[in-house]
C-alpha cells in the first residue's frame, strides 16, 4: 500500500475545512445565545464610566444599524463567514485607523518564531531522552531525569513561566523580565540585534520546553520498548553493529513515527501555552495582543487574533498529516 | 517508576505495550488498586478540598472580599519590602486590595475543582454515549463521530473560549465550567471508541455474542467494566485539561470575577506587578496550590493507567 491515497487526502482537507468552519460558526453563536448584544454592553460601559452620555438609546440605535445587527441573524452569519473566508477583521477599537490585520502582521512572526524554535527543542529533546532511557547503554542516573520531566508535564506553562521570571528574571537578574528585545534597540538584521532577541527569548521558550519535554520523552519511551522486542533488532544486534549505529538507525527511526501524529493532536494545547506564556513575559506577539485586547475590550482584534491562532493550528494539523503518509510508507490510508 | 505512557491527553493511551507483571491474586491487600502513585495523588487532591471544606469552617472567608483585610501584609514571620511584618490575623499575608490570602485560597481552590469535575462529567457522559455508538454500531455513525472528534481534537479550545467570554464578560464558574465542557468530549470518545473496537473483536464478547446477549447487555455487562480504569484516566485526565483551561482564562482576566479563582488571583497579582513588588506569597501561594492540583492529579492517573493496562495486554489476546 503506502503512499497518500485521494480518500485519505480528502478527509484531511474536509478536517480542515470542517475545523475552521465549526471554530468559527461556536464563536459566533454561543455569544449570541446570551442575552444583551455587544453594542448595548459597550455604550452601557461608557455609561458606567463616564456617568451621562446623551441620547444613548439613539446611540445604540444608529450604531446597531450601522453594524447590521438588526438584519435577520442568518444574514448576519453569512456576513461573518465571508468576512472570516477575506481574513477580513475590521480595525481596532482601541488604536482606531489600524486594522486588526496590521496589527496581527506585528505580532504573528515573533509568535510563530517562538513557537517553532520552543516545540523544535522539545521535540528533539524530549525524543532523545526518551529514546536514551531505553538504550542499554545508559547510565542509571540519566534515567532518573524522566520521572522529573513526567512530574513537569502536568503543570501548566505559565506556572512554569511565573516560576522562571522569578527566579531568573526577578531574583537572580540573568535574563530579562519581558519583551522580546532591549527597549529601544533597533530590529534590524545584525548579530547584536539576534543575539538579543535571542536572550530574551530563552526564558518564555524555556517555560514551554520544561513543561513538554517529559510528554515526548514518555511517548518515545513507550515505542522504543516496543521497537525493542522486535526482531530486527535481534538481526541488527547479531550482525555486531555498533550500538549507536542501532541506536540511531534502527530503533529511533522507528519509533519516533507515532511522535509525529502526537504532535499534531498536541499543537491545539501548545498554541494555547504559548499564548499564556507571551502574555506572561510581554512578548510581543500575539497572546500579549490578546491581553491588551481584553484589557481594552477590543473585541474585533481579540476575535481576529484568536481566529489567525486556530487557522494556524489547523493548517499546521493538515501539513503533518498530508506529511505523515510521505515519511511512514508503512501504513495504509485507505481509511482514516 | 511507571511501565506505562501517560498523558492527560488520552489519545494516546494505547502506543506502548508495557512489560509483564507478575501478579498472584490470592492477598486480599494485593489488589491493583493499592497503588502507591493512585494513592499518594488522591491523598493530594484530598488535601486540597480538606483545606476548602475545613477553611471554611474555621475561618472566616469574608476576609476574600475586598478592603476587608489591611492592604499588601506579609505571612506570618516575614517582612515585605515595605517593612510591613506579617501578623497571625492574616496568616499567609494580603494583598493590594485587603483580601486575606488564606481566605483567598480557600474559596478559590474547589472552584478550580468544580470547573474540572463539571466539564470533566459532561465530556464523559458524551465520550461514553458517541464512543460506544461509534464503536458499535460502525458504518455511517462511526466515520461521522470519527470525523467531528477528529475536528474537535485539533480546535485550540482555549482560543474559542477567550473569545466567548471577552463577549459575555460576567460568567460564573458554572458557566465557565460548560463551555470548558464543550471540548472535553472528543478525548474519552477517540478512547472508548478504540477500545470498543478492540474489545468487539475479542473472545468473550463474541462469545456472549454467540449466546445470544444482546447489543444492550454485550455494551454494559461485557464491554463497560473492562472498560473501567480507562473511564477514570481518561476522567482524570479530561479534568485536569478543563482546569487547564479555566486557569487559563482565569489569568488572562476572562474568568469568574464575581467568585475568588486561583487562576483570577494571579491575575490580579501579575497585574499588579507583584513580582516587581516582591509580594512572593500572592502570586506564590496560588501557584503552589494548582502545582499541586496538577501534580496530584498526574499521580492519580499514573495509577490508573498501571492498574488499567494488564487488562488491556489480557483484552487484547
Amino acid at each position: 500500500m503506502g503512499g497518500m491515497t485521494r480518500g485519505y487526502l480528502l478527509r484531511r482537507v474536509l478536517i480542515f475545512f470542517l475545523t475552521i468552519w465549526i471554530a468559527a460558526s461556536i464563536i459566533w453563536l454561543i455569544p449570541r445565545l446570551a442575552p444583551g448584544d455587544p453594542i448595548t454592553a459597550m455604550v452601557s460601559r461608557m455609561l458606567s464610566r463616564s456617568g451621562y452620555i446623551r441620547d444613548s438609546a439613539a446611540i445604540i440605535e444608529g450604531w446597531k444599524a450601522r453594524f447590521g445587527l438588526n438584519d435577520p441573524l442568518p444574514v448576519q452569519y453569512i456576513r461573518y463567514l465571508s468576512n472570516i473566508i477575506h481574513l477580513d477583521f475590521g480595525y481596532s477599537l482601541a488604536y482606531f485607523p489600524t486594522t486588526v490585520n496590521e496589527i496581527i502582521a506585528l505580532a504573528l512572526p515573533w509568535t510563530v518564531g517562538l513557537l517553532l524554535i520552543a516545540v523544535f527543542i522539545t521535540f528533539i529533546l524530549g525524543n532523545f531522552l526518551g529514546a536514551v532511557m531505553v538504550w542499554r547503554g545508559t547510565p542509571r542516573l540519566f534515567r532518573m531525569l524522566i520521572p522529573v520531566g513526567m512530574i513537569f508535564t502536568s503543570l501548566p506553562s505559565i506556572l512554569a513561566a511565573i516560576f522562571l521570571i522569578y527566579v531568573f528574571a526577578f531574583l537572580l537578574n540573568w535574563f530579562p523580565m519581558m519583551g522580546p528585545y532591549d527597549i529601544g534597540m533597533q530590529p534590524g538584521f545584525n548579530l547584536a540585534f539576534i543575539g538579543n532577541v535571542i536572550y530574551h527569548g530563552t526564558l518564555p521558550a524555556l517555560s514551554i520546553v520544561i513543561v513538554s519535554f517529559g510528554y515526548w520523552s514518555l511517548g518515545m519511551r513507550g515505542m522504543m520498548i516496543t521497537v525493542e522486542g522486535e526482531d530486527y533488532m535481534q538481526l541488527a544486534r547479531a550482525k555486531g553493529l555498533s550500538p549507536f549505529y542501532v541506536l540511531y538507525r534502527y530503533m529511533v527511526r522507528n519509533a519516533i513515527l507515532p511522535q509525529v501524529t502526537a504532535f499534531a493532536l498536541t499543537l491545539g494545547g501548545l498554541v494555547s501555552g504559548q499564548v499564556l506564556v507571551e502574555y506572561m513575559f510581554s512578548y510581543q506577539g500575539m497572546g500579549s495582543i490578546i491581553y491588551n485586547a481584553i484589557l481594552t475590550q477590543d473585541f474585533p482584534v481579540i476575535q481576529g487574533t484568536s481566529f489567525i491562532l486556530i487557522l494556524m493550528t489547523a493548517l499546521a494539523v493538515l501539513i503533518i498529516d498530508l506529511l505523515y503518509p510521505l515519511i511512514d510508507p508503512r501504513i495504509s490510508y485507505e481509511r482514516g | 517508576m511507571a511501565t506505562v505512557e501517560t498523558t492527560p491527553s488520552d489519545a494516546v493511551v494505547g502506543r506502548s505495550a508495557p512489560p509483564a507483571k507478575k501478579m498472584g491474586r490470592f492477598n486480599r491487600w494485593d489488589t491493583p488498586w493499592i497503588n502507591p502513585k493512585l494513592l499518594s495523588g488522591a491523598a493530594l487532591i484530598a488535601a486540597i478540598l480538606l483545606l476548602g471544606v475545613l477553611g471554611r469552617i474555621f475561618w472566616n472567608t469574608d476576609l476574600a472580599l475586598t478592603g476587608s483585610s489591611p492592604l499588601n501584609l506579609p505571612p506570618v514571620g516575614f517582612t515585605s519590602t515595605r517593612n510591613l511584618v506579617g501578623t497571625w490575623d492574616h496568616p499567609l499575608g494580603t494583598e493590594n486590595s485587603g483580601r486575606d490570602l488564606l481566605a483567598l485560597i480557600i474559596v478559590g481552590a474547589p472552584n478550580s475543582f468544580l470547573v474540572g469535575v463539571i466539564a470533566a462529567v459532561v465530556g464523559m457522559g458524551v465520550g461514553i454515549f458517541l464512543g460506544f455508538s461509534a464503536g458499535f454500531l460502525g458504518g455511517r455513525v462511526d466515520d461521522i463521530v470519527k470525523l467531528l472528534s477528529d475536528v474537535a481534537v485539533t480546535i485550540p479550545a482555549l482560543m474559542v473560549l477567550i473569545v466567548i467570554q471577552s463577549l459575555i464578560r460576567q460568567v460564573e464558574v458554572t458557566t465557565m465550567a460548560l463551555l470548558i465542557s464543550m471540548f472535553a468530549w472528543p478525548g474519552p470518545t477517540r478512547l472508548i471508541r478504540a477500545q470498543v473496537l478492540t474489545m468487539r473483536e475479542s473472545g468473550y464478547v463474541q462469545m456472549a455474542k454467540l449466546s445470544g446477549a444482546s447489543t444492550f447487555s454485550i455494551m454494559f455487562r461485557e464491554i463497560m467494566p473492562n472498560l473501567i480504569p480507562y473511564l477514570f484516566a481518561s476522567f482524570i485526565g479530561n479534568a485536569t485539561g478543563a482546569i487547564l483551561t479555566a486557569v487559563g482564562l482565569e489569568t488572562l482576566g476572562l474568568g469568574p470575577q464575581r467568585v475568588p479563582t486561583l487562576g483570577g488571583t494571579i491575575y490580579y497579582a501579575l497585574n499588579a506587578a507583584a513580582i516587581l513588588r516582591g509580594m512572593w506569597w500572592w502570586w506564590g501561594l496560588p501557584t503552589i496550590l494548582l502545582a499541586i492540583i496538577f501534580i496530584g492529579l498526574l499521580l492519580i492517573n499514573l495509577g490508573f493507567d498501571e492498574i488499567a493496562n494488564p487488562r488491556l495486554r489480557q483484552a487484547s489476546h
